[in-house]
Protein backbone atom coordinates (compact mmCIF):
# COMPACT_ATOMS: atom_id res chain seq x y z
CA UNK A 1 0.00 0.00 0.00
CA UNK A 2 2.23 3.01 1.19
CA UNK A 3 6.13 2.74 0.52
CA UNK A 4 8.63 3.17 3.01
CA UNK A 5 10.15 5.85 0.71
CA UNK A 6 7.11 7.82 0.82
CA UNK A 7 6.79 7.54 4.29
CA UNK A 8 10.30 8.93 5.34
CA UNK A 9 9.91 11.03 2.98
CA UNK A 10 6.20 12.66 4.25
CA UNK A 11 7.85 12.50 8.02
CA UNK A 12 11.27 13.60 7.47
CA UNK A 13 9.77 17.10 5.69
CA UNK A 14 6.81 17.15 9.13
CA UNK A 15 10.06 16.82 11.50
CA UNK A 16 12.49 19.73 9.40
CA UNK A 17 9.68 21.61 9.07
CA UNK A 18 9.01 21.52 13.21
CA UNK A 19 12.56 22.04 13.59
CA UNK A 20 12.33 25.09 10.86
CA UNK A 21 9.25 26.40 13.22
CA UNK A 22 10.80 25.83 16.65
CA UNK A 23 13.95 27.98 15.44
CA UNK A 24 11.47 30.57 14.33
CA UNK A 25 9.31 30.33 17.56
CA UNK A 26 12.69 30.79 19.42
CA UNK A 27 14.08 33.70 17.81
CA UNK A 28 10.84 35.91 18.07
CA UNK A 29 10.88 34.67 21.75
CA UNK A 30 7.41 32.76 21.41
CA UNK A 31 6.57 29.18 22.75
CA UNK A 32 6.45 26.62 19.71
CA UNK A 33 3.48 25.04 20.54
CA UNK A 34 1.76 27.36 18.49
CA UNK A 35 3.82 26.79 15.56
CA UNK A 36 3.68 23.07 15.55
CA UNK A 37 -0.21 24.00 15.74
CA UNK A 38 -0.13 25.79 12.49
CA UNK A 39 1.99 23.43 10.75
CA UNK A 40 -0.09 20.34 11.34
CA UNK A 41 -3.35 22.53 9.87
CA UNK A 42 -0.87 23.09 6.55
CA UNK A 43 -0.11 19.05 6.93
CA UNK A 44 -3.93 17.88 7.68
CA UNK A 45 -7.08 17.36 5.37
CA UNK A 46 -7.60 20.61 3.88
CA UNK A 47 -4.09 22.08 4.25
CA UNK A 48 -1.48 23.43 2.15
CA UNK A 49 0.11 19.99 1.80
CA UNK A 50 -1.79 17.08 3.29
CA UNK A 51 -0.24 13.95 4.23
CA UNK A 52 -0.95 10.60 3.19
CA UNK A 53 1.70 7.48 3.76
CA UNK A 54 2.47 9.05 7.26
CA UNK A 55 -0.75 9.86 8.72
CA UNK A 56 -1.16 6.42 10.99
CA UNK A 57 2.43 6.72 12.80
CA UNK A 58 1.80 10.07 13.60
CA UNK A 59 -1.16 9.05 15.02
CA UNK A 60 0.26 6.79 16.91
CA UNK A 61 3.20 8.87 17.89
CA UNK A 62 0.66 11.42 18.84
CA UNK A 63 -1.12 9.22 21.48
CA UNK A 64 2.72 8.33 22.66
CA UNK A 65 3.04 12.15 22.77
CA UNK A 66 0.12 12.47 25.39
CA UNK A 67 1.38 9.81 27.13
CA UNK A 68 4.95 10.78 27.72
CA UNK A 69 3.59 14.85 28.20
CA UNK A 70 1.43 13.22 31.40
CA UNK A 71 4.31 10.74 32.36
CA UNK A 72 6.47 13.98 32.78
CA UNK A 73 4.23 16.23 34.63
CA UNK A 74 4.01 13.38 37.05
CA UNK A 75 7.79 13.10 37.57
CA UNK A 76 7.81 17.13 37.41
CA UNK A 77 6.14 16.59 41.30
CA UNK A 78 6.92 14.81 44.14
CA UNK A 79 3.82 13.49 45.90
CA UNK A 80 5.48 15.40 48.87
CA UNK A 81 5.16 18.41 47.24
CA UNK A 82 1.68 18.00 45.64
CA UNK A 83 0.44 17.16 49.27
CA UNK A 84 2.26 20.06 50.92
CA UNK A 85 1.10 22.77 47.95
CA UNK A 86 -2.31 21.13 49.39
CA UNK A 87 -2.08 22.15 52.83
CA UNK A 88 -0.86 25.51 52.18
CA UNK A 89 -2.26 26.82 49.16
CA UNK A 90 -5.61 25.47 48.71
CA UNK A 91 -7.72 28.64 48.25
CA UNK A 92 -5.05 29.79 45.85
CA UNK A 93 -5.86 26.64 44.14
CA UNK A 94 -9.64 26.44 44.37
CA UNK A 95 -9.89 30.55 43.41
CA UNK A 96 -7.71 29.53 40.53
CA UNK A 97 -10.37 26.27 39.17
CA UNK A 98 -13.62 28.27 39.90
CA UNK A 99 -12.46 31.78 37.98
CA UNK A 100 -10.36 29.92 34.93
CA UNK A 101 -12.82 27.16 34.18
CA UNK A 102 -16.19 29.62 34.01
CA UNK A 103 -15.54 31.47 30.92
CA UNK A 104 -15.24 27.82 29.23
CA UNK A 105 -18.14 26.39 31.36
CA UNK A 106 -19.87 29.17 30.04
CA UNK A 107 -19.20 29.25 26.70
CA UNK A 108 -20.11 25.87 26.09
CA UNK A 109 -23.28 26.50 27.41
CA UNK A 110 -23.49 30.05 25.53
CA UNK A 111 -22.91 27.69 22.13
CA UNK A 112 -25.50 25.13 22.90
CA UNK A 113 -22.98 22.32 23.57
CA UNK A 114 -24.01 20.90 26.54
CA UNK A 115 -22.77 19.69 29.85
CA UNK A 116 -19.87 17.05 28.60
CA UNK A 117 -18.57 19.49 26.34
CA UNK A 118 -18.76 22.22 29.27
CA UNK A 119 -16.50 20.15 31.49
CA UNK A 120 -13.76 19.86 28.59
CA UNK A 121 -14.10 23.17 27.81
CA UNK A 122 -13.88 24.41 31.36
CA UNK A 123 -10.70 22.25 31.48
CA UNK A 124 -9.29 23.25 28.28
CA UNK A 125 -9.21 27.41 29.60
CA UNK A 126 -8.47 26.59 33.12
CA UNK A 127 -5.27 24.90 33.12
CA UNK A 128 -1.77 26.53 33.09
CA UNK A 129 1.24 25.41 30.51
CA UNK A 130 3.83 24.64 33.39
CA UNK A 131 6.26 23.86 30.33
CA UNK A 132 5.49 27.06 28.70
CA UNK A 133 5.38 29.03 32.44
CA UNK A 134 8.82 27.01 33.41
CA UNK A 135 10.67 27.64 30.31
CA UNK A 136 9.69 31.78 30.44
CA UNK A 137 10.81 32.18 34.04
CA UNK A 138 13.92 30.63 33.27
CA UNK A 139 14.65 32.57 30.19
CA UNK A 140 13.66 36.09 31.72
CA UNK A 141 15.75 35.36 34.85
CA UNK A 142 12.90 35.35 37.42
CA UNK A 143 13.31 31.92 39.46
CA UNK A 144 14.69 33.55 42.00
CA UNK A 145 11.65 35.92 42.23
CA UNK A 146 9.79 36.24 45.74
CA UNK A 147 6.68 35.46 43.50
CA UNK A 148 8.04 32.68 41.65
CA UNK A 149 7.17 30.17 44.57
CA UNK A 150 3.81 31.45 44.26
CA UNK A 151 3.57 31.11 40.26
CA UNK A 152 4.97 27.19 40.79
CA UNK A 153 2.63 26.68 43.90
CA UNK A 154 -0.55 27.44 41.60
CA UNK A 155 0.96 25.40 38.79
CA UNK A 156 1.50 22.31 41.72
CA UNK A 157 -2.50 22.48 42.21
CA UNK A 158 -3.32 22.19 38.71
CA UNK A 159 -0.92 19.07 38.39
CA UNK A 160 -3.37 17.24 41.48
CA UNK A 161 -6.19 18.77 40.00
CA UNK A 162 -5.37 17.27 36.35
CA UNK A 163 -4.99 14.03 38.70
CA UNK A 164 -8.96 14.68 39.86
CA UNK A 165 -9.89 15.80 36.84
CA UNK A 166 -8.72 13.70 34.13
CA UNK A 167 -10.58 10.48 35.68
CA UNK A 168 -13.83 12.44 36.08
CA UNK A 169 -13.39 13.62 32.10
CA UNK A 170 -12.20 10.68 30.56
CA UNK A 171 -15.33 8.76 32.73
CA UNK A 172 -17.56 11.38 31.27
CA UNK A 173 -16.37 11.35 27.16
CA UNK A 174 -16.78 7.48 27.19
CA UNK A 175 -20.03 7.34 29.16
CA UNK A 176 -21.62 10.88 27.64
CA UNK A 177 -23.30 10.73 31.49
CA UNK A 178 -22.51 11.49 34.71
CA UNK A 179 -24.55 8.45 35.77
CA UNK A 180 -23.28 5.75 33.94
CA UNK A 181 -19.59 7.10 34.16
CA UNK A 182 -19.28 7.18 38.07
CA UNK A 183 -18.36 3.76 38.16
CA UNK A 184 -15.19 4.66 36.28
CA UNK A 185 -14.57 7.78 38.13
CA UNK A 186 -14.72 6.12 41.56
CA UNK A 187 -11.99 3.35 40.36
CA UNK A 188 -10.04 6.04 38.90
CA UNK A 189 -10.51 8.05 41.81
CA UNK A 190 -9.68 5.29 44.06
CA UNK A 191 -6.66 4.13 41.96
CA UNK A 192 -5.28 7.76 42.46
CA UNK A 193 -5.79 7.74 46.78
CA UNK A 194 -3.86 4.14 46.31
CA UNK A 195 -0.73 5.92 44.22
CA UNK A 196 -0.17 8.70 46.39
CA UNK A 197 -0.03 6.86 49.63
CA UNK A 198 1.75 4.38 47.68
CA UNK A 199 4.05 7.21 46.23
CA UNK A 200 4.20 8.85 49.95
CA UNK A 201 4.98 5.72 52.40
CA UNK A 202 6.48 3.53 49.81
CA UNK A 203 8.15 4.99 46.68
CA UNK A 204 11.96 4.02 47.25
CA UNK A 205 9.42 -0.13 46.41
CA UNK A 206 8.17 1.02 42.86
CA UNK A 207 11.32 3.14 42.57
CA UNK A 208 12.69 -0.21 42.58
CA UNK A 209 11.03 -1.63 39.77
CA UNK A 210 12.90 0.40 37.46
CA UNK A 211 15.85 1.38 39.19
CA UNK A 212 18.55 -0.77 41.38
CA UNK A 213 19.97 2.22 44.14
CA UNK A 214 22.90 -0.20 44.29
CA UNK A 215 24.34 0.12 40.71
CA UNK A 216 25.72 2.30 38.97
CA UNK A 217 22.63 4.94 37.10
CA UNK A 218 22.64 3.15 33.50
CA UNK A 219 20.51 5.99 31.17
CA UNK A 220 19.79 3.20 28.34
CA UNK A 221 18.27 0.84 31.06
CA UNK A 222 16.47 3.98 32.97
CA UNK A 223 14.64 4.61 29.67
CA UNK A 224 13.33 1.57 28.61
CA UNK A 225 12.33 0.88 32.01
CA UNK A 226 10.19 3.57 32.90
CA UNK A 227 9.13 4.29 29.45
CA UNK A 228 7.86 0.50 29.30
CA UNK A 229 6.63 0.80 32.74
CA UNK A 230 4.84 4.19 31.70
CA UNK A 231 3.12 2.73 28.09
CA UNK A 232 1.80 -0.56 30.22
CA UNK A 233 -0.33 1.34 32.81
CA UNK A 234 -0.89 3.62 30.39
CA UNK A 235 -2.67 0.39 28.04
CA UNK A 236 -3.98 -1.03 30.99
CA UNK A 237 -5.74 2.03 32.20
CA UNK A 238 -7.19 2.43 28.50
CA UNK A 239 -8.60 -1.03 29.00
CA UNK A 240 -10.46 -0.09 32.09
CA UNK A 241 -11.38 2.63 30.27
CA UNK A 242 -9.70 5.05 32.33
CA UNK A 243 -7.76 6.70 29.78
CA UNK A 244 -4.24 6.01 29.16
CA UNK A 245 -3.04 9.51 29.99
CA UNK A 246 -4.38 9.09 33.36
CA UNK A 247 -2.53 5.87 33.95
CA UNK A 248 1.11 7.17 32.65
CA UNK A 249 0.41 10.52 34.87
CA UNK A 250 -0.13 8.07 38.14
CA UNK A 251 3.56 6.76 37.24
CA UNK A 252 5.11 9.34 36.96
CA UNK A 253 3.77 10.71 40.17
CA UNK A 254 4.72 7.17 42.15
CA UNK A 255 8.39 7.51 41.18
CA UNK A 256 10.78 9.80 42.92
CA UNK A 257 13.87 10.83 44.54
CA UNK A 258 16.96 10.13 41.97
CA UNK A 259 15.17 7.86 39.54
CA UNK A 260 12.31 10.47 38.86
CA UNK A 261 15.19 13.02 38.01
CA UNK A 262 16.82 10.53 36.19
CA UNK A 263 14.39 9.92 34.19
CA UNK A 264 12.91 13.69 33.91
CA UNK A 265 16.61 14.33 32.18
CA UNK A 266 16.45 10.66 29.94
CA UNK A 267 13.11 11.47 28.53
CA UNK A 268 12.53 15.34 27.64
CA UNK A 269 14.49 14.42 24.56
CA UNK A 270 11.60 11.46 23.46
CA UNK A 271 9.10 13.80 24.89
CA UNK A 272 9.88 16.85 23.01
CA UNK A 273 9.82 14.57 19.71
CA UNK A 274 6.61 12.86 20.27
CA UNK A 275 4.93 15.92 22.28
CA UNK A 276 5.68 18.01 18.74
CA UNK A 277 4.12 15.07 16.75
CA UNK A 278 0.68 15.22 19.30
CA UNK A 279 0.62 18.75 18.77
CA UNK A 280 0.97 18.15 14.90
CA UNK A 281 -1.77 15.57 15.00
CA UNK A 282 -4.02 17.84 16.81
CA UNK A 283 -3.69 20.19 13.96
CA UNK A 284 -4.41 17.72 11.14
CA UNK A 285 -7.63 16.78 12.83
CA UNK A 286 -8.64 20.35 12.49
CA UNK A 287 -10.22 21.73 9.48
CA UNK A 288 -8.60 25.03 8.72
CA UNK A 289 -11.77 26.13 6.88
CA UNK A 290 -13.35 25.99 10.33
CA UNK A 291 -10.94 27.95 12.13
CA UNK A 292 -12.22 31.70 10.92
CA UNK A 293 -15.27 30.55 12.48
CA UNK A 294 -14.08 29.75 15.88
CA UNK A 295 -12.45 33.07 15.88
CA UNK A 296 -14.40 35.32 17.51
CA UNK A 297 -15.15 32.73 20.22
CA UNK A 298 -11.65 31.98 20.52
CA UNK A 299 -10.71 35.88 21.22
CA UNK A 300 -13.54 36.09 23.76
CA UNK A 301 -12.18 33.00 25.70
CA UNK A 302 -8.46 34.32 25.63
CA UNK A 303 -9.46 37.88 26.73
CA UNK A 304 -11.22 36.27 29.80
CA UNK A 305 -8.46 33.87 30.11
CA UNK A 306 -6.39 36.60 30.48
CA UNK A 307 -7.98 38.45 33.00
CA UNK A 308 -8.70 35.04 34.44
CA UNK A 309 -5.53 34.37 34.90
CA UNK A 310 -4.07 37.71 36.00
CA UNK A 311 -6.84 37.81 38.90
CA UNK A 312 -5.46 34.62 40.24
CA UNK A 313 -1.86 35.49 40.44
CA UNK A 314 -2.30 38.82 42.43
CA UNK A 315 -4.50 37.04 44.35
CA UNK A 316 -2.34 34.66 44.95
CA UNK A 317 1.02 36.77 45.33
CA UNK A 318 -1.12 39.34 47.43
CA UNK A 319 -2.08 36.24 50.01
CA UNK A 320 1.92 35.52 50.01
CA UNK A 321 2.89 39.11 50.88
CA UNK A 322 3.95 40.43 47.45
CA UNK A 323 4.38 43.89 46.46
CA UNK A 324 2.38 45.06 43.63
CA UNK A 325 4.75 44.95 40.89
CA UNK A 326 5.60 41.23 41.76
CA UNK A 327 1.88 40.23 42.34
CA UNK A 328 1.31 41.51 38.77
CA UNK A 329 4.34 39.46 37.49
CA UNK A 330 2.88 36.61 39.00
CA UNK A 331 -0.40 36.87 37.33
CA UNK A 332 0.94 37.12 33.67
CA UNK A 333 3.19 34.35 34.53
CA UNK A 334 0.00 31.96 35.15
CA UNK A 335 -1.83 33.33 31.29
CA UNK A 336 0.12 30.99 29.13
CA UNK A 337 -2.11 27.89 28.08
CA UNK A 338 -0.70 25.11 26.03
CA UNK A 339 0.07 21.22 26.13
CA UNK A 340 -2.77 20.61 28.51
CA UNK A 341 -5.11 22.36 27.16
CA UNK A 342 -4.50 19.99 23.75
CA UNK A 343 -4.23 16.97 25.54
CA UNK A 344 -7.63 17.29 27.13
CA UNK A 345 -9.25 18.73 23.69
CA UNK A 346 -7.64 16.04 22.13
CA UNK A 347 -9.42 13.20 23.98
CA UNK A 348 -13.17 14.93 23.25
CA UNK A 349 -12.02 15.25 19.97
CA UNK A 350 -11.59 11.86 19.76
CA UNK A 351 -14.40 10.85 21.66
CA UNK A 352 -16.15 12.56 18.83
CA UNK A 353 -18.55 14.92 21.23
CA UNK A 354 -18.75 18.10 19.50
CA UNK A 355 -17.01 19.10 15.69
CA UNK A 356 -16.46 22.51 16.74
CA UNK A 357 -14.84 22.13 19.77
CA UNK A 358 -11.19 21.10 18.08
CA UNK A 359 -11.27 24.38 16.11
CA UNK A 360 -11.84 26.57 19.05
CA UNK A 361 -9.87 24.83 21.26
CA UNK A 362 -7.25 25.15 18.80
CA UNK A 363 -7.76 28.95 17.82
CA UNK A 364 -7.28 29.42 21.88
CA UNK A 365 -4.32 28.15 22.61
CA UNK A 366 -3.08 29.26 19.26
CA UNK A 367 -3.58 32.93 20.76
CA UNK A 368 -2.60 31.37 24.54
CA UNK A 369 0.31 29.86 23.86
CA UNK A 370 1.58 33.42 22.10
CA UNK A 371 0.31 35.85 24.17
CA UNK A 372 1.62 34.40 27.32
CA UNK A 373 5.12 34.65 27.12
CA UNK A 374 4.65 38.33 26.06
CA UNK A 375 2.00 39.05 28.71
CA UNK A 376 4.94 37.78 31.18
CA UNK A 377 7.47 39.83 29.58
CA UNK A 378 5.79 43.13 28.87
CA UNK A 379 3.98 42.95 32.36
CA UNK A 380 6.33 45.25 33.99
CA UNK A 381 6.18 48.11 31.64
CA UNK A 382 2.39 47.80 31.23
CA UNK A 383 2.17 48.15 35.08
CA UNK A 384 4.37 51.04 35.71
CA UNK A 385 2.66 53.10 33.20
CA UNK A 386 -0.52 52.05 34.55
CA UNK A 387 0.54 52.79 37.80
CA UNK A 388 2.17 55.87 36.77
CA UNK A 389 -1.20 57.29 34.68
CA UNK A 390 -3.22 56.43 38.03
CA UNK A 391 -0.80 58.29 40.38
CA UNK A 392 -0.93 61.73 38.03
CA UNK A 393 -5.10 61.13 38.25
CA UNK A 394 -5.03 61.11 41.99
CA UNK A 395 -3.21 63.85 44.50
CA UNK A 396 0.00 62.74 45.31
CA UNK A 397 0.05 61.77 48.81
CA UNK A 398 -2.29 58.99 47.50
CA UNK A 399 0.35 56.97 45.93
CA UNK A 400 -0.95 53.40 45.62
CA UNK A 401 0.89 51.03 47.74
CA UNK B 1 22.47 37.34 58.85
CA UNK B 2 19.61 34.95 58.30
CA UNK B 3 19.20 33.00 55.19
CA UNK B 4 15.74 32.67 54.22
CA UNK B 5 14.93 28.83 52.35
CA UNK B 6 12.31 28.75 49.81
CA UNK B 7 11.16 25.55 48.37
CA UNK B 8 10.56 25.92 44.73
CA UNK B 9 8.65 22.73 43.26
CA UNK B 10 9.57 21.15 40.03
CA UNK B 11 13.04 23.14 40.24
CA UNK B 12 14.52 23.46 43.07
CA UNK B 13 15.44 25.33 46.17
CA UNK B 14 15.96 29.17 46.68
CA UNK B 15 17.72 30.38 49.64
CA UNK B 16 18.43 34.22 50.30
CA UNK B 17 20.03 36.84 52.54
CA UNK B 18 20.34 40.57 53.21
CA UNK B 19 23.76 41.84 53.47
CA UNK B 20 24.25 44.37 55.75
CA UNK B 21 24.06 46.96 53.08
CA UNK B 22 21.04 46.40 52.46
CA UNK B 23 21.34 44.31 49.30
CA UNK B 24 19.30 41.06 48.68
CA UNK B 25 21.39 38.57 47.53
CA UNK B 26 20.65 34.46 46.31
CA UNK B 27 20.97 31.55 44.55
CA UNK B 28 18.58 28.98 43.07
CA UNK B 29 19.81 25.40 43.60
CA UNK B 30 18.48 23.50 39.89
CA UNK B 31 17.62 19.51 40.86
CA UNK B 32 20.34 18.57 38.49
CA UNK B 33 23.36 20.64 40.40
CA UNK B 34 22.73 23.85 37.95
CA UNK B 35 22.80 27.11 40.13
CA UNK B 36 21.67 30.41 39.65
CA UNK B 37 23.26 33.42 41.80
CA UNK B 38 20.48 36.05 41.45
CA UNK B 39 20.92 39.98 42.56
CA UNK B 40 17.68 41.25 43.94
CA UNK B 41 16.40 44.81 42.78
CA UNK B 42 17.01 47.98 45.42
CA UNK B 43 13.76 49.16 44.64
CA UNK B 44 11.44 46.32 43.99
CA UNK B 45 12.16 43.70 46.78
CA UNK B 46 10.74 40.48 45.08
CA UNK B 47 12.26 40.89 41.88
CA UNK B 48 15.59 39.70 40.85
CA UNK B 49 17.82 41.86 38.92
CA UNK B 50 20.84 40.18 37.98
CA UNK B 51 20.60 35.91 37.25
CA UNK B 52 23.68 34.60 36.48
CA UNK B 53 23.47 31.23 35.45
CA UNK B 54 26.32 28.92 36.78
CA UNK B 55 27.59 25.26 35.62
CA UNK B 56 28.52 23.02 39.01
CA UNK B 57 32.00 23.57 38.37
CA UNK B 58 31.92 27.50 38.54
CA UNK B 59 30.00 27.62 40.98
CA UNK B 60 32.51 25.90 43.16
CA UNK B 61 34.89 28.13 41.97
CA UNK B 62 32.88 31.12 42.78
CA UNK B 63 32.22 29.52 46.31
CA UNK B 64 36.16 29.02 46.28
CA UNK B 65 36.75 32.90 45.55
CA UNK B 66 34.43 33.87 47.98
CA UNK B 67 36.67 31.97 50.73
CA UNK B 68 35.19 28.70 51.59
CA UNK B 69 38.00 26.21 51.77
CA UNK B 70 40.85 27.87 52.27
CA UNK B 71 42.27 25.55 54.80
CA UNK B 72 42.66 23.08 51.48
CA UNK B 73 44.80 25.76 49.82
CA UNK B 74 47.20 25.21 52.75
CA UNK B 75 46.82 21.76 52.25
CA UNK B 76 47.66 21.57 48.53
CA UNK B 77 50.71 24.12 49.44
CA UNK B 78 52.65 20.66 50.41
CA UNK B 79 53.18 20.26 46.79
CA UNK B 80 55.50 23.14 46.42
CA UNK B 81 57.87 21.39 48.95
CA UNK B 82 58.34 18.32 47.08
CA UNK B 83 59.32 18.64 43.28
CA UNK B 84 57.74 16.13 40.90
CA UNK B 85 54.15 16.11 43.48
CA UNK B 86 51.24 17.68 43.14
CA UNK B 87 48.53 17.94 45.08
CA UNK B 88 44.83 17.81 43.32
CA UNK B 89 41.40 18.88 44.59
CA UNK B 90 38.42 16.85 43.53
CA UNK B 91 35.11 17.61 44.31
CA UNK B 92 32.80 14.74 44.44
CA UNK B 93 29.65 15.59 41.67
CA UNK B 94 26.24 14.39 42.34
CA UNK B 95 26.88 11.84 39.49
CA UNK B 96 30.03 10.34 40.90
CA UNK B 97 29.90 6.84 41.16
CA UNK B 98 31.43 7.04 44.50
CA UNK B 99 28.60 9.29 46.32
CA UNK B 100 27.46 7.63 49.46
CA UNK B 101 30.35 4.83 49.11
CA UNK B 102 33.33 4.09 50.89
CA UNK B 103 37.17 5.46 50.15
CA UNK B 104 37.77 1.83 50.04
CA UNK B 105 35.45 0.68 47.16
CA UNK B 106 37.59 3.51 45.01
CA UNK B 107 40.68 1.49 45.56
CA UNK B 108 42.51 4.48 44.46
CA UNK B 109 46.68 3.79 45.50
CA UNK B 110 46.16 0.35 43.78
CA UNK B 111 44.77 1.70 40.43
CA UNK B 112 46.06 4.96 40.27
CA UNK B 113 49.64 5.17 42.92
CA UNK B 114 48.20 8.41 44.14
CA UNK B 115 47.19 8.68 47.41
CA UNK B 116 43.82 10.54 49.43
CA UNK B 117 45.26 12.10 52.18
CA UNK B 118 42.36 14.59 53.29
CA UNK B 119 38.36 14.79 52.88
CA UNK B 120 37.19 18.78 53.09
CA UNK B 121 33.63 18.15 54.32
CA UNK B 122 31.56 21.60 55.63
CA UNK B 123 34.70 23.35 55.68
CA UNK B 124 36.14 20.61 58.23
CA UNK B 125 38.84 18.60 57.11
CA UNK B 126 39.11 14.68 57.65
CA UNK B 127 43.11 14.17 57.66
CA UNK B 128 44.00 10.42 56.70
CA UNK B 129 40.69 9.31 56.04
CA UNK B 130 40.41 5.76 56.18
CA UNK B 131 39.24 3.18 53.89
CA UNK B 132 35.54 2.80 55.56
CA UNK B 133 35.08 6.75 55.13
CA UNK B 134 31.84 7.15 53.06
CA UNK B 135 32.25 9.78 49.66
CA UNK B 136 29.41 12.24 49.88
CA UNK B 137 28.01 15.12 47.09
CA UNK B 138 30.49 18.20 47.66
CA UNK B 139 32.89 16.41 49.51
CA UNK B 140 36.78 17.93 48.05
CA UNK B 141 38.67 15.17 47.97
CA UNK B 142 42.74 15.75 48.58
CA UNK B 143 45.04 13.56 46.42
CA UNK B 144 48.74 14.13 46.70
CA UNK B 145 50.88 12.02 43.61
CA UNK B 146 52.80 12.95 40.01
CA UNK B 147 50.36 14.87 37.52
CA UNK B 148 49.67 11.88 35.86
CA UNK B 149 48.55 9.98 39.07
CA UNK B 150 46.03 12.80 40.28
CA UNK B 151 44.76 13.22 37.02
CA UNK B 152 43.53 9.39 37.33
CA UNK B 153 41.69 9.56 40.80
CA UNK B 154 39.84 12.61 39.37
CA UNK B 155 38.77 10.61 36.39
CA UNK B 156 38.23 7.82 38.29
CA UNK B 157 36.08 9.80 41.48
CA UNK B 158 33.94 11.20 37.97
CA UNK B 159 33.32 7.75 36.23
CA UNK B 160 33.97 4.97 38.47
Amino acid sequence: MHSTPTTFLELGGVLFSLGILGHLAMRGGISPIPLYLLGGLAFGHGGLLPLGASEEFIEVGAEIGVVLLLLTLGLEYTAEELLHGLRRNAPAGVLDLVLNATPGVVAAFLLGWGPVAAVVLGGVTGISSSGIIAKVLGDLGRLGNRETPVVLSVLVLEDLAMAVYLPILTALLAHQTFGRGSVTVAVALGLLVAVLFVALRHSDKVTRLVFNPKADRNDEILLLRVLGLALLVAGIAQRMQVSAAVGAFLVGIALSGPVAEGAQEVLSPLRDLFAAVFFVFFGMQTDPAKIPSALLAGSLLAIAGVVTKVITGWWAARRAGIGTMGRFRAGAALVARGEFSIVIAGLAVAAGIEPKLGPLAACYVLLMAIIGPLAARFVEPVTRAGRRRLAARRPPSAAPG
Amino acid sequence: MEIEETALPGIGLRHDFQTRGGRRLGVVSHHHGRRDLVIYDAEDSDATRECVPLTAEESDALSELLGAPHIVEKLTDISKAFAGLVGEQIAIQPDSPYAGRPLGDTQARTRTGASIVAVVRDQIVHASPRPDFRFEVGDIVVVVGTPDNTASVAALLRTG
